[in-house]
């Protein structure tokens, strides 16, 4: 499992000055880390909910750290969302590069070196080694943003770099003091599994709980933390943000799952109805937000802050399907929000403008285009027979069980989604094509094989999710046994 | 009346002694040997005796003695360490102070005087430089490893005299140079006179200058009290002076600012090494049992400074102030090693101090490398696109803030980390809280620099990245390679301290 993460990093040292060069062994070596993560996939245990392929090498005894990796049901999905992704964001933006400060060569080092980081983020069963590539994440992407972005990217990405930072640096008081504990109670470690064994008085577990759950609350973008996502998502390049939506935010509801769920499950079950409340803000708030914009990029910005309260409300609902649900949803929101900013981003370089309002008639100029976008729209929303739709309903049916109200509201999140992809999707698409738009050309052959594997997940997982709930069901089941807590009886409407 | 020879165990002492001999020579050298000879051979007896004096601490390592110099120096793990850091900061500082553009030609002229413009146009540099520096080194590796208060005080003077006189050295704006000079000389006499009120009180207590019997007499107890908390907090005061702690730091932006840059990286790395060594001592041996009377204050010091050092660092607009008050935040951090009082908590500081030496060396070395036509850049608006015209100096100076602000894969990080977790595990939970919130505001304004170097455009005033000379090079690539090192495999190093990190009393 580690090969395609050093190879990565090696082969995009190697290539000097050839551009096109470049772009093909970055391509090259993220089809093959894709092809090899599936192949990981294939041979994964399902019904195994302990840790597998598991490698651990000593890194630095004296604090007891090690260099341990290893993957349950929870982080071969988000593993194998990363992978797919990767070679599929290099292959739309081709072009991204050349807008920016510094070389192409530079961008797709920046973008390896972040995948590598990804993969790693999702592996680590060490405390320790989370938080290093959970921060060391931050530098590509900070790179990326303000190297390669639009607009105000400068700003954007300090934005982003200080939020970030001093969520971490919140966590790390609360690893150093969990540290501390270990050592108090037989020895140093990080070792996660050892970890979740510790014992802890509540006041201590609440605010370590803190500690944590505001690093993850700040990366997820969790209301009202969120601030910095939407400034980040305008300035980044549609590749960009495609990793920082679709994978990096990842890592703070993953975050939640494996390390504030495992570590403290009593301050996690004190902390539910507030960590509820704020989900569901998210949903409506996002929404509503979402309605208002006329900037295409933010509008997607603000439609992943109400996907996110979805993922968390089905991770704190601390039901197996609620959870089931939010994982599966991690994966979709992924694909969705990848079709999104990628064709968007075509859109967007097309017509030189992110105003909604420039564009108009697409349907009728550029027909795969369109078509491509109003699919993605269509997924964002969850429509049925699209892949959210199975893990958004898992999520309202999970939460139901236990939070009837909170389910009841953040459904109205569903029927505001369908105003904040129709509205752009019917003043974009259709209509009479606005002046400027003539001409547009519609997708070539390399964005058709770009968006094609993307759409194509899309549709199969909407109509036969089995495989992927398979590996998911699993573990979730695994977490909320851990948790002590057991599903809700079904009931009648009565309870 | 008796006397008896005083008894010298020469192995122990031949490091401090190499570099005095070094001094020497480079003194000699100065008055008899001829201009175009001077500056080659100068460098060369300090960098030899610098190395001879590295290897020579490398050969005792493992040896432990309290008797050296008839009891007024230990020899021990720590001491062994602190003296290797001191030596390996020095060496890399001094490759910086090779570049003689950075002083005056003739320190004893007056400035703007035609005995200056004299001695500059006809090439008659002075390099009265080097003794100094190995002057000062040789006070550093004593004060860390002094076990008597008054041996403590002559370390102290013997490595700030020179240091006062190299403050004045700098070849543009000579006037604030030696302004500089003037202010660290003046406040640095109080704080020596506050030091040596507070040795005489400690007398007064313990009956001893010894730590043994200053230590003795706080176990046994029995003495005045009263005594021993003036002792401590005036030795404090002494002792916070030189690390620039809170507050006691007034003179540190002024001295960085004024001061040669190569000077200020020699004495912002080397000089805390040394004064945090002393520190460590005197507190987990001397003052280890009186925790009671000085944890309070310590923690409350240092958690003034952190706050303090990283709010004002971000309204900095030069690069040498933002550095200084940075290295006033570290020395917050560091004191939290210090108040941990255990013994990971001295293995972290040592740890620590080595890793920032070396880093603030390397981020100095840079500044010298910005220049326009009337000397170095420093304003840091000036540093705007530095990132487009030298990729490389940029990079590595973000690499050295990178390590400032404590993230993940560079030395600073493991530093902070291990400190922090030292502190929280001898129940000062406060410092660390503190400790983490500072680091985050600190981090905004190391990034900003980094915002400034990489993402915004250059302006056209002709300021212009020197080409490194080879030497500079040197120290950059150095400190750069240890910055990463340390962070990404500290093992060796980290373990190479815990096997020697016990203080002998």
């Amino acid at each position: 499992m580690l090969l395609p993460i050093i190879g990565s990093v090696a082969v995009g040292f190697i290539p000097k000055t050839k551009e096109v060069l470049t772009k093909q062994v970055a391509l090259a070596t993220t089809v093959v880390v894709a092809v090899a993560t599936i192949a990981m996939a294939v041979n994964f245990q399902r019904d195994n909910v302990d840790l597998q392929f598991v490698e651990k090498y000593s890194w630095i005894p004296t604090f007891g750290i090690n260099f341990a990796v290893g993957i349950d049901g929870l982080a071969l999905v988000l593993i194998l969302m990363s992978t797919i992704l990767a070679p599929i964001v290099v292959l739309a933006g081709w072009n991204e590069a050349h807008g920016g400060r510094w070389s192409v060569k530079t961008f797709y080092i920046l973008i390896l070196v972040l995948e590598t980081m990804m993969i790693g983020v999702f592996a680590a069963t060490d405390v320790f080694l989370f938080y290093v590539i959970f921060e060391a994440m931050l530098i590509p992407v900070y790179f990326l943003i303000g190297g390669y972005g639009t607009g105000e990217r400068s700003a954007a990405a300090v934005k982003f770099l200080i939020y970030s930072l001093f969520g971490g640096l919140l966590m790390l008081a609360s690893i150093i003091a969990l540290y501390v504990l270990s050592g108090a109670q037989g020895g140093h470690t990080f070792d996660l599994q050892a970890l979740s064994q510790l014992e802890m008085s509540s006041t201590t577990q609440n605010f370590l709980f803190l500690g944590f759950f505001i690093a993850f609350a700040i990366k997820a973008p969790l209301w009202p933390l969120h601030t910095w996502l939407p400034d980040a998502a305008a300035s980044a390049t549609p590749g960009t943000s495609v990793l920082l939506l679709g994978v990096l935010d990842k890592v703070g509801t993953f975050g939640m799952i494996r390390y504030c769920l495992t570590l403290f499950p009593e301050a996690s079950k004190t902390f539910t109805p507030l960590i509820m409340v704020l989900a569901v803000i998210s949903i409506v708030y996002g929404a509503i937000l979402a309605i208002g914009q006329r900037d295409l990029k933010r509008l997607i910005a603000f439609t992943s802050i109400s996907h996110f309260g979805f993922i968390t409300m089905g991770i704190f609902a601390m039901t197996s399907q609620g959870h089931s649900g939010a994982t599966l949803y991690m994966f979709n929101h992924g694909f969705s929000t990848a079709a999104l900013f990628i064709v968007g981003g075509w859109m967007i370089a097309r017509r030189g403008s992110s105003t909604i309002a420039d564009f108009g008639g697409l349907q009728r100029v550029t027909p795969v285009m369109a078509w491509s976008f109003f699919l993605a729209g269509m997924s964002s929303l969850a429509l049925p027979g699209l892949s959210s739709f199975v893990s958004e309903f898992l999520v309202l049916v999970g939460t139901f069980t236990r939070y009837p109200v909170h389910a009841v509201i953040a459904t109205f999140g569903i029927v505001l989604a369908a105003l904040y992809i129709l509205i752009p999707v019917q003043k974009a698409l259709h209509g009479p094509t606005t002046p400027g738009n003539e001409g547009l050309s519609d997708l070539n052959l390399r964005e058709k094989v770009a968006i094609a594997p993307v759409i194509a997940i899309i549709i199969a997982l909407g109509f036969y999710p089995a495989p992927l709930l398979n590996v998911i069901n699993p573990a979730s089941a695994h977490v909320i046994a851990q948790m002590g807590f057991t599903d809700p009886a079904p009931t009648n409407g009565d309870k | 009346m008796e006397f008896s020879a005083p008894v010298l165990n020469y192995t122990l002492l031949s490091p401090m002694l190499i570099v005095l001999g070094g001094a020497i020579i480079g003194v000699l050298v100065e008055a008899f040997m001829s201009k175009a000879l001077r500056p080659i051979t100068q460098l060369s007896v300090t960098l030899g005796s610098l190395v001879l004096a590295l290897v020579q601490v490398w050969k005792i390592r493992n040896e432990q003695s309290t008797t050296a110099a008839m009891g007024s120096v230990v020899m021990d793990g720590p001491a062994v360490l602190m003296q290797a850091s001191i030596l390996i900061i020095s060496l890399i500082s001094v490759l910086l102070i090779a570049d003689t553009e950075h002083f005056t030609a003739l320190a004893a002229a007056l400035p703007g005087s035609e005995e200056e413009r004299h001695a500059l146009q006809t090439g008659n540099q002075v390099t009265e430089v080097y003794p100094l520096t190995l002057f000062a080194v040789a006070g550093m590796m004593l004060f860390p490893i002094s076990s008597d208060l008054i041996t403590l005080f002559v370390a102290l003077e013997v490595l700030s005299l020179p240091l006062y006189l190299m403050a004045g050295l700098s070849r543009r704006r000579r006037l604030a140079s030696q302004e500089s000079a003037l202010k660290y000389f003046l406040l640095g006499a109080f704080s020596s006179a506050f030091f040596l009120f507070g040795a005489a009180f400690l007398y007064g207590y313990s009956a001893s200058i010894t730590f043994t019997g200053i230590r003795d007499a706080v176990v046994g107890g029995g003495g005045n009290d009263v005594f021993l908390l003036i002792g401590i907090a005036f030795l404090s005061v002494g002792l916070l002076f030189k690390v620039g702690a809170v507050p006691f730091h007034a003179w540190s932006p002024d001295v960085y600012q004024g001061a040669p840059t190569p000077v200020t990286a020699f004495m912002a790395a080397a000089t805390k090494v040394a004064a945090f060594g002393a520190m460590l001592r005197i507190y987990y041996t001397a003052f280890a049992n009186a925790q009671w009377s000085w944890t309070p204050m310590l923690t409350i010091i240092a958690i003034i400074t952190m706050v303090f050092g990283s709010l004002v660092a971000i309204a900095q607009r030069d690069v040498k102030r933002m550095l200084a008050y940075s290295s006033i935040a570290h020395a917050g951090f560091l004191l939290t090693g210090v108040i941990a009082l255990n013994k990971a908590g001295l293995e972290a500081s040592l740890f620590y101090l080595f890793a920032y030496g070396v880093t603030t060396v390397g981020a100095f070395a840079i500044v010298t490398l910005v220049r326009d036509s009337a000397g170095e850049v420093t304003d840091l608006n000036r540093w705007k696109g530095l990132g487009k015209r030298s990729p490389w100096v940029a990079t590595a100076f973000a690499g050295f803030l990178l390590s400032f602000a404590g993230i993940p894969l560079t030395s600073g990080f493991i530093g902070k980390f291990s400190i922090f977790s030292a502190a929280y595990e001898s129940g000062a939970r406060s410092v660390v809280i503190a400790g983490v919130l500072s680091s985050a505001i600190a981090a905004f304004f190391y990034i900003r620099v980094i915002v400034l170097m990489f993402f915004t455009d250059p302006v056209e005033d002709g300021t212009s990245v020197e080409i490194p000379s080879s030497l500079t090079s040197i120290t950059v690539i150095f400190s750069l390679i240890i910055t990463i090192a340390l962070g990404v495999f500290p093992a060796p190093v980290l373990n190479f301290i815990s096997n020697l990190a016990t203080f002998i009393r």
